[in-house]
């Protein structure tokens, strides 16, 4: 640092606390209320502190019948079919963004605006805003009740071929020049060059495209029947909206915390690469 | 593509009833039931499944009311549609109408010659999903009625007794307040307690058309109720001194009742679990205040909750199944054990008469008010329901303006007026679209 | 927009494009288009009676001052959640580069709430603002405020306004960090050694170098209030009290899916639809400026 006054320096890390303190407090009072019981959570004014329920609740939620109806899928499962359904959605938006966003900057060919355009259209307009005509087009296709109904569907969208595109136009040509005087075509270009060039802008699209596909909820519920489909959010919603009857906080929130577990995982523990792939490229 | 399917499978099973006929006729249910409830709900469709062999009830939770509804409907017109829905009662006229897609209850167990008798469903309960010329539409399921839930405990230290007029709510909410408690009395579900039930209750109608019954082109005619919003202006006025606070819409309060924060509260009986787990304190539950200003006695109430309807489009082997079902789910021993459970209101007489020679109103006292409520008269055109078009969107219009009315924003009146207007406009376009 | 410098036209690059182009043409053009369609008509929940109406449903939106109301608080909404959550990333990002040890530590501790799904974030404030359970009306009612979204708008304004901006705050702090972070500290130390303050560097120096991160961070939370906090309101308010958090996105969500007024609905997906295709083109606009130079 330039001057090391002491005071401003302590200044920072109480303001920075605080900083943490705020961001963190929703996840502590989760915390928190998955180690009372039931009723201690219906009581004003709700606990700050960590109470003696915890290992009762986690019990009860992962082996209990605290999710759902005594038919439905148990917790593994529900962690299951989320995980199969970010990771199909993180993938598989990653390899078909790569290849067109590839298209689209080295290749010169008719309609290619067009492609363009069509792609691009998609970029913002979230699923939920178009979701009846969606779901008939999916049930048309018979692709309800699978992994492919959950996932592909959710990866129209162009965010990560825009991503993509921005990197390739930041790549300089001089690449391609030497690459091409060396003979490589162009998949070896792609595979040897692009790829590799693109490593950390791919880790950051994955931890995005997981989250956003971890943390999808209307979807699921609308084209899934089958209980063995079910996703650990949408347990979440189901536990909060049983009809009159007042929410189990305690569990709920214990199944909370365990949905938050895989996707908080692969931020913290991707977030150097994540970082790095998300602010080199598109300031 | 589907009828494809549709052939083959036919042919299928055509193939394996000559060969083995072991195969299960897999029946499809979508349930707005989460948490308890749910599991009780897979519990009624293990049980009917144990009891024979040949048909099998597949339960699926799709969300609260207003998802598992939608859900159907996108699934009918993808063709993908499960043969037995639960819908809300404020759906109740979108389901009417959509002609073609329903399979009134009553016309499938004739058509799958299962016996069928109306006389012992309570006229009360059913009597709203009835068409005019009285055919049953769709099978209740969980219904309740609002009551007025008490604080047992603080009603005894205050020294009042649970009020039966809207003169006495107000005078043992003043009683609460003085007596340290924060606020006397609030409800929840306002449109469904304080406009849909508040007409009923006192015989008065909420819109043209015997409430929509007699035909789509009905119009609302609640805001023309001079006593509905004096009765409402009054409520707003003992916010002053918390003698009544709001607390959101749906069951959102709950916790200001069972916390001790308010004395009174009116919402449905099915929150007796809820109550029970959640109050430590001596609770008890009476009906509804009659406004003597409005009625002198009290004509009945009306149910909300949710009933099954079968849908159209599938084998009839299918609803042979289906019809099974139905049977089994009304039979006595479902229906108590299943309202004694939850708290709703059984479906059938011969429900109501075993839950009381089991005992069950002796040792659980109160329990019957929603079920003497809704029986309480004969109803009538004003009190036997309510069936109006596009009614979830227009209970949230109700909601909207009386949230307005809450706030001070608006006068009773000047709330109805907008809610009637705007549900007016809903109405037309509902109108137009079920022709 | 294209290399100067490319491959030679073959038939690969539809083979690249075609993936991507399938999946939009199924899954979005073709629902589309069906959106585009169903705006103009009235039809009946089941799809069992139909009538063509041309544009009567956009013109019962144009008279309906609820939907021009939703415009305006879309904006205010959007604004309000960009300047809190940028704000706030940039205040702690400011700190966190000045201290030595730590920064890292900080910024692992401040990057989850970005992996809490919109729902569930939406369940804790909705539960930590409980008027009768909740921690935050319990302390408020000490200074004297009498917390209920429930019945007053602007309380339940705040609430949604809160929860989004909070989910957001990760996301801005990284890119605030990782733009000081590549300021070179000669420029700092040359500020300092003419006699400036802390403060003074922040906003003569730092600020403006950092401004390009805050432009792309203003659509980008411009863009995530808009379209991506329809979960946060279904799950807080429900768009409710008396429609005060009623925004754009949720209003065609509840209308279609929750009201199954689907040509309504349709209506406003094609009006939201011309917005984000014209936003596009605003932020390409910029976007190939930038990358120009």
């Amino acid at each position: 640092m330039v001057e090391n006054r002491r005071i401003l320096g302590i200044i920072s890390h109480i303001v920075l606390i605080l900083g943490v303190i705020m961001v963190a407090l929703p996840i502590w009072i989760t915390f928190v209320a998955s180690t009372h019981d039931a009723v201690r959570m219906t009581q004003a004014p709700i606990p700050m502190l960590p109470g003696t329920h915890f290992i009762e609740n986690f019990k009860q939620t992962l082996f209990g019948a605290g999710l759902s109806g005594s038919e439905g899928a148990p917790v593994w499962r529900m962690l299951l079919n989320s995980l199969a359904m970010a990771l199909m959605i993180a993938f598989g938006k990653i390899a078909i963004s790569l290849l067109s966003a590839f298209a689209i900057v080295y290749f010169k060919f008719p309609f290619r605006m067009g492609f363009f355009w069509m792609i691009f259209i998609t970029l913002m307009l979230p699923v939920e805003v178009r979701i009846l005509p969606t779901f008939e087009v999916v049930a048309n296709l018979g692709m309800l009740n699978s992994y492919w109904g959950l996932s592909i569907p959710l990866i129209a969208s162009a965010t990560a071929t825009f991503m993509f595109r921005q990197v390739f136009l930041t790549i300089p040509d001089e690449m391609l020049e030497s690459a091409r005087i060396d003979g490589a075509g162009p998949l070896r270009f792609f595979w040897d060059i692009l790829i590799p060039l693109s490593r950390t802008n791919i880790a950051a699209l994955f931890v995005i495209l997981f989250i956003y596909g971890w943390n999808q909820y209307l979807w699921p519920l609308l084209i899934t029947t089958d209980t063995d489909m079910t996703t650990i959010v949408m347990s979440i919603k189901q536990m909060l909206e049983a009809a009159e009857q007042s929410p189990q906080w305690n569990i709920i929130m214990m199944t909370a915390l365990l949905a938050m577990i895989p996707p908080v995982f692969v931020v913290v523990g991707m977030q150097r690469l994540f970082v790095q792939g998300l602010t080199e490229t598109d300031k | 593509m589907t009828h494809f399917k549709t052939v083959l499978f036919g042919a299928l099973a055509a193939g394996m009833t000559a060969g083995m006929a072991s195969a299960q006729t897999e029946i499809n249910w979508w349930h707005a039931m989460g948490g308890t409830n749910g599991e009780r709900v897979d519990k009624i469709a293990a049980d009917f499944n144990a009891s024979q062999s040949e048909y099998k009830i597949v339960p699926s939770y799709k969300g609260n009311y207003t998802e598992t509804m939608t859900a159907a409907v996108a699934a009918f017109r993808a063709k993908e549609h499960p043969h037995l829905v639960q819908v809300f009662e404020v759906g109740t006229a979108t389901m009417m109408a959509a002609k073609g897609a329903i399979y009134p209850v009553e016309k499938m167990m004739a058509d799958a010659g299962e016996p069928f008798d109306k006389g012992d469903y309570l006229p009360a309960v059913i009597s709203y999903y009835q068409t005019p010329e009285g055919e049953l539409l769709s099978m209740p399921f969980n219904s309740s009625t609002p009551v007025l839930w008490y604080n047992a405990d603080a009603l005894k230290a205050a020294g009042v007794d649970a009020p039966k007029t809207w003169d006495d709510v107000k005078s043992v909410s003043q009683a609460l307040v003085d007596n340290g408690m924060d606020c006397g009395i609030s409800f929840g579900w306002q449109s469904w307690v304080m406009l849909e039930n508040y007409s009923s209750w006192h015989d008065k109608e909420m819109g043209t058309k015997e409430n929509g019954f007699a035909g789509f082109d009905t119009e609302f005619t609640f805001n023309k109720n001079d006593k509905l919003a004096a009765r409402l202006d009054d409520v707003a006025a003992m916010s002053e001194g918390n003698l009544f606070k709001y607390g959101g819409r749906r069951g959102d309060s709950l916790p200001m009742f069972t916390n001790g924060e308010c004395g009174m509260w009116m919402n449905s009986s099915a929150y007796y679990g809820s109550i029970k787990s959640q109050a430590e304190f001596e609770f008890g539950q009476t009906m509804l205040p009659l406004d003597t200003a409005a009625a002198d006695a009290p004509q009945n109430s009306i149910i909300g909750g949710a009933t099954l309807w079968a849908l159209a489009g599938h084998e009839a082997e299918e609803y042979k199944g289906l019809a099974k079902f139905m049977t089994y789910l009304s039979s006595p021993e479902v229906q108590a054990w299943w309202h004694q459970e939850t708290g709703y209101v059984p479906i059938t007489t011969a429900a109501w008469e075993l839950s009381k020679d089991q005992g069950f109103y002796d040792s659980n006292p109160g329990t019957d008010t929603a079920i003497k409520q809704l029986s309480l008269n004969t109803p009538t055109a004003n009190s036997r329901g309510i069936r109006f078009g596009n009614f979830v969107q227009v209970r949230d219009v109700i909601n909207e303006e009386m949230e307005a009315l809450w706030a001070g924003d608006k006068t009773a009146q000047e709330a109805l007026d907008a809610a009637a207007e705007r549900g007016n406009a809903l109405l037309r376009k509902f109108e137009r679209s079920a022709k | 927009m294209l290399k100067r410098v490319h491959f030679p036209t073959s038939v690969l690059p539809y083979l690249l494009v075609a993936p991507q182009i399938i999946i939009t043409l199924i899954f979005f053009i073709w629902p589309a288009s069906q959106a585009v369609y169903q705006s103009f008509l009235i039809e009946d929940a089941f799809g069992l009676s139909t009538e063509f109406v041309w544009f009567e449903n956009f013109q019962i939106l144009f008279e309906d001052e609820l939907y021009l109301e939703s415009f305006w608080r879309t904006i205010v909404f959007s604004a309000a959640v960009a300047v809190l959550s940028m704000g706030s990333a940039l205040i702690l990002a400011a700190f966190a580069d000045r201290v030595v040890r730590g920064a890292t530590t900080y910024r692992t501790l401040m990057i989850w709430p970005y992996a809490v799904a919109p729902v569930l974030a939406g369940a804790l404030w909705v539960f930590m603002f409980n008027p009768t359970l909740g921690i935050f009306p319990y302390i408020l009612e000490f200074i004297g405020i009498d917390w209920n979204h429930y019945l007053n708008g602007t309380h339940a304004m705040l609430l949604v306004i809160f929860a989004a901006a909070w989910k957001q705050i990760a996301y801005n702090f990284l890119f605030y960090l990782a733009a000081m972070q590549s300021i070179p500290r000669s420029l700092i130390e040359a500020a300092a050694i003419d006699g400036a303050g802390p403060v003074r560097r922040f906003w003569d120096h730092i600020f403006p170098l950092i401004s390009p991160t805050t432009f792309f961070l203003l659509v980008i939370n411009a863009v995530y209030a808009f379209f991506d906090t329809f979960g946060i309101i279904h799950a807080v308010t429900q768009g409710g009290p008396a429609n005060s958090t009623t925004i754009l996105v949720y209003k065609v969500f509840n209308d279609g899916f929750v009201g199954l007024d689907l040509g309504g609905s349709a209506a406003q997906s094609v009006i939201l639809m011309i917005l984000v295709i014209a936003m596009t083109v605003v932020q390409f606009r910029y976007v190939e400026r930038k990358v120009e130079y």
